[in-house]
């Protein structure tokens, strides 16, 4: 399945939410998108991935990028996702004890500015 | 044994490819369902792999994917970059993926190594036995 990408305001947070394969091939979309919303002037950015079937390595890079930008900026930025396949390999890479992770878009909003 | 086997330009685009491909021999040759979307990433990590190390030397060589099923399932990527770089790819240490200092570029393949080693159980990273290049071996049990 294609990526699909989405961009909304909630809370003061932008919200990024992605659908789809994020993959060798498609993630430097992901990457031009992050990148257009920060220099846009988002400073907190939570990205939704409840609707993304496949994550690969070139994926989670695009998004560590991102949070090291922001960061860089006294921004942050928080990830959604529940679904186990997609946990395990945060899991796997360690890179759960990087990104604020939460379950739903409500949740990371309500948690305030991620560091 | 069933052999399936799938050559490709080392582009990102038909990484995919091979993923479906992947799998579906899989599928096919009886590996647990529970186990197929730790198929698709390794063998998209492996095949992701081997397009970056044929991009990184300027080769247009086709990356190889061979499937077969002789008892287990075996998937064998090949690239033809030279041994040191592939060799050389070996992993980060997780605790050292989470350092912020390293480069997109370094997280990449540091992750997409751990996720090598962490979802495939039998894996071998080796030279290939003629010429230049190295195979990253991977094995899954069949379950008939």
């Amino acid at each position: 399945m294609e990526l699909s990408l989405s961009t909304r305001a909630l809370g003061g947070h932008t919200v990024l939410e992605v659908g789809g394969e994020v993959d060798v091939y498609t993630a430097p979309r992901l990457r031009e998108r992050l990148i257009e919303l920060v220099d846009a002037g988002a400073t907190q950015i939570v990205v939704d991935l409840g609707r993304v079937d496949f994550l690969d390595s070139t994926g989670l890079g695009v998004l560590v990028g991102a949070l090291k930008r922001l960061r860089q900026a006294g921004g942050g930025l928080s990830l959604v996702c529940d679904k186990e396949p997609l946990l395990k390999i945060f899991r796997i890479t360690a890179l759960d004890q990087v990104f604020p992770l939460f379950a739903t878009v409500e949740a990371a909003v309500e948690a305030g500015p991620a560091e | 044994m069933a052999t399936v086997r799938l050559s490709f330009s080392p582009a990102p685009v038909h990484v995919r490819t091979a993923r479906l491909v992947g799998v579906a021999v899989a599928r096919r040759a009886g590996v647990a369902e529970e186990l197929l979307d730790e198929v698709r990433l390794a063998i998209g990590e492996a095949c992701t792999r081997a397009v970056a190390l044929h991009r990184q030397y300027g080769l247009a060589d086709l990356v190889l994917v061979e499937m077969s099923d002789g008892g287990n399932y075996v998937v064998r990527v090949i690239d033809r970059a030279p041994i040191e770089a592939g060799l050389g790819l070996a992993a980060l240490p997780p605790d050292e993926l989470a350092n912020e200092s390293l480069t997109d570029e370094a997280l990449t393949v540091g992750v997409g190594f751990a996720l090598l080693a962490g979802f495939v159980e039998d894996l071998q990273v080796r030279p290939v036995e003629v010429g230049i290049g190295t195979e990253v071996r991977m094995v899954w049990p069949v379950g008939r």
